[in-house]
């Protein structure tokens, strides 16, 4: 990537990104949030090649938003299929989350301002033509045990969703 | 202008982050809910990301796993608000409320 | 600038590695101009080869035998009244057809028409090709749900829910091609000689053909067997993500009035058109690439030598004239009728300008660089008749049988092909 454009596709997807998830959390009608959240999810898959891990961009566009996100349109469709979302949209208790959340923004800020001294300036570029290779070498190697757990959760996830689910069992 | 450092993405990541807990805490659609709950993970995907590129894969193959689990919980997740709506019909979670005295 | 531009032309790899934007536009927009002729070619074949098929012509009225009743298509389809059914939800109703369009249309971004002819040579191409045809599927289910009837929102999650089944198996029928590519030795069997788990793999499409190549065979005929019934699931998963028939219940018009875009009139219907026969070009030609040998002409290495390079190097210009010379068996054939002068003329033109072509791909300078491109479009072009042939062959899957055969069927083998491959390329 040439210099002057890195900056710029940064701030548009960094910018999309915050924006799609803004619409997420506002929106009445919850196709609506579904679809920003899909912008979301592209854009941070954007974010991520810029921040050279092609092989995370790749999983992210087809597991969250080619799987996850086509099993939330699916639900919610079965869900409200009728259902008007003319009623009020936030909790009874928004002021309170509010100010949860305003305090937790408050700690953030101190600890990336502490924190930002820390972090090299400019980290370097990491190769690009072995990404997929070298986390194989990762996945397969070191974190065989994790990866192995984690089928396991899968299928105790499938099993868990198909019961949960149905109608008798 | 000013190169895009490990910094920019972090703060990125915690306005998602906080995006996602303000929708978690102060919306009543349980879709809604649970979206926001995948916002505040992707958040933490970013973070781990922007972080391995300074210190190492370590961090997207975890990001992988993460997004691993992030599937399974939406399909539990969304499973188990199948079964309550089945017996509630309402996706309200002002009124999931059925063990409160 | 000028030599921003022609700095390029000497180089080796594709515009995108080379950081060239200005060929990578000019690639993007001859990709562009070519699929969008070839799904209006497409859509004339079908319907020939189609009616053909049930023993009658076809069009035959609109040009000469039917050549312009795609343009004609086009101009009703434009013309036509944009309704937008009532409770429908605006947004949404406008953005399904465009997210299916531009997911079909990005993944022609890696698709290798030769060793530098594609866009860019991304080190996941394979998998960002999965990825972004199954951002399809959203578009699918937004179509169904944004057109607030009955008949489009059931066609839409049945087809969606089909989609997202056949898709798992698609996506372990490529891994498979995929460990193939890392096994480095050479011939059907072969397994790279020195020693244990061989070397590395390459998500990257023009890495698979290259792997291809120096293996001196295509995957298909990789591990007999098994290749080949990674390239069988792969050509049924793909037939039923493109939702064609003889998966096509969720669209099919006697089922479910044309099912998710029955509300879609006019120039939106002919994007979701558009968006499939796209989809389908760029699943055959992932087929292509992972397993028919890409570019490769057939052959390359027990056949080689000057002189079958030279015979094989005539094969697109001899294409063309055959075509020509079927052209002008039709004018020939046409009936005698001064009614008829202007059609007759009109296929002559046409003959003369395939024979044109022919001519102008049988020079030397010519002959030599369009090979690579004319052998991926031949074995794509192949996999487009299957698809009618499909069509006109087989009865309707109804959709438990569909999904029965998805799940029960496609996607245990898929994974006894991956594991035999696994143990194949360990153990040999």
């Amino acid at each position: 990537m040439t210099p002057v454009a890195t900056p710029v596709f940064f701030y548009f997807l960094s910018g999309l990104a915050v924006l799609s998830g803004i619409v997420v959390i506002t929106r009445r009608n919850p196709v609506h949030s579904a679809l920003a959240l899909i912008v979301t999810l592209l854009s941070l898959a954007g974010m991520y090649l810029m921040l050279y891990a092609p092989f995370v961009a790749g999983v992210q566009i087809i597991l969250y938003a080619g799987g996850i996100m086509v099993l939330f349109l699916f639900v919610i469709m079965l869900v409200s299929i009728e259902r008007v979302e003319r009623e009020y949209q936030f909790n009874k208790q928004w002021v309170v989350g509010i100010l949860a959340t305003f305090l937790l923004g408050i700690l953030l800020v101190l600890g990336y301002s502490e924190g930002k001294r820390v972090f090299p300036a400019t980290p370097a570029a990491l190769p690009e033509n072995t990404n997929t290779q070298q986390i194989a070498t990762f996945l397969y190697g070191n974190y065989l045990l994790p990866f192995e757990i984690a089928s396991l959760l899968l299928l105790v996830a499938i099993v868990g969703a198909v019961v949960m689910a149905k109608k008798r069992i | 202008m000013v190169p895009i450092t490990t910094f920019h993405y972090l703060v990125t990541a915690a306005a998602l982050f906080v995006l996602g807990i303000i929708g978690v805490l102060t919306r009543r659609n349980v879709v809604i809910i649970l979206m926001s709950i995948e916002l505040i993970l992707n958040a933490v995907n970013l973070n781990l990301v922007a972080f391995s590129r300074l210190y190492g894969l370590h961090g997207q193959v975890f990001a992988i796993f993460v997004i691993t689990d992030a599937a399974a919980e939406a399909a539990v997740g969304l499973g188990i608000l199948i079964a309550f709506f089945r017996n509630k019909e309402t996706v309200n979670v002002d009124e999931v409320d059925l063990l409160k005295w | 600038m000028l030599d921003y531009i022609t700095s390029y032309l000497n180089s080796s790899t594709t515009p995108g590695q080379a950081g060239n934007y200005f060929w990578a536009t000019v690639y993007i927009l001859i990709i562009f101009a070519g699929v969008s002729i070839a799904v209006m070619a497409m859509n004339w074949i079908e319907r020939k080869a189609l009616a053909h098929f049930q023993i009658r012509l076809g069009p035959m009225r609109v040009g000469p035998h039917g050549l312009l009743q795609p343009i004609a298509d086009a101009i009703k389809l434009l013309t036509k009244e944009d309704i937008i059914p009532d409770g429908a939800d605006k947004l949404v109703f406008w953005i399904a057809p465009l997210i299916i369009l531009c997911a079909a249309f990005t993944t022609y971004i890696v698709i290798p028409f030769g060793p530098t002819h594609a866009v860019t040579d991304l080190n996941i191409g394979i998998l960002f090709m999965l990825g972004v045809s199954s951002l399809g599927v959203l578009g699918v289910v937004m179509a169904g749900w944004a057109s607030n009837s009955h008949y489009p929102l059931i066609g839409g999650l049945r087809s969606s829910a089909q989609m997202v089944s056949y898709e798992v198996a698609m996506g372990l029928a490529v891994v498979a091609a995929i460990l193939m590519s890392s096994l480095h030795g050479m011939g059907f069997y072969g397994v790279a000689s020195n020693g244990s788990a061989t070397g590395v793999g390459t998500l990257s499409m023009i890495g698979i053909v290259q792997a291809q190549n120096e293996q001196q065979t295509w995957f298909l005929f990789k591990f007999f067997p098994l290749g080949f019934l990674a390239f069988g699931i792969f050509a049924i998963a793909m037939v039923a993500e493109t939702n064609r028939a003889p998966f096509d219940l969720p669209e099919a018009e006697s089922e479910l009035t044309a099912g998710f875009h029955t509300e879609y009139s006019g120039l939106r219907w002919s994007l979701f058109m558009l968006g499939e026969y796209a989809a389908m070009i760029a699943v055959s030609s992932i087929a292509v690439t992972l397993w028919m040998g890409g570019w490769m002409r057939p052959f390359p290495h027990w056949l080689a030598g000057d002189t079958w390079d030279l015979v094989f190097s005539l094969f697109p210009g001899i294409t063309f004239l055959v075509l020509a010379a079927f052209a002008f068996l039709g004018v020939i054939r046409m009936p005698k009728h001064p009614l008829f002068k202007i059609q007759t003329i009109g296929l002559a033109g046409f003959g003369a300008v395939l024979g044109l072509i022919g001519l102008v791909l049988l020079l030397p300078p010519v002959r030599y660089r369009i090979l690579d491109i004319y052998w991926f479009s031949a074995k794509v072009a192949i996999f487009m008749y299957l698809y009618i042939w499909y069509r006109a062959t087989f009865p309707r899957y109804r959709f438990d049988q569909l999904m029965k055969l998805g799940w029960k069927v496609m996607l245990p083998l898929a994974l006894g092909v991956l594991i035999l491959t696994a143990i194949l390329g360990v153990v040999l």
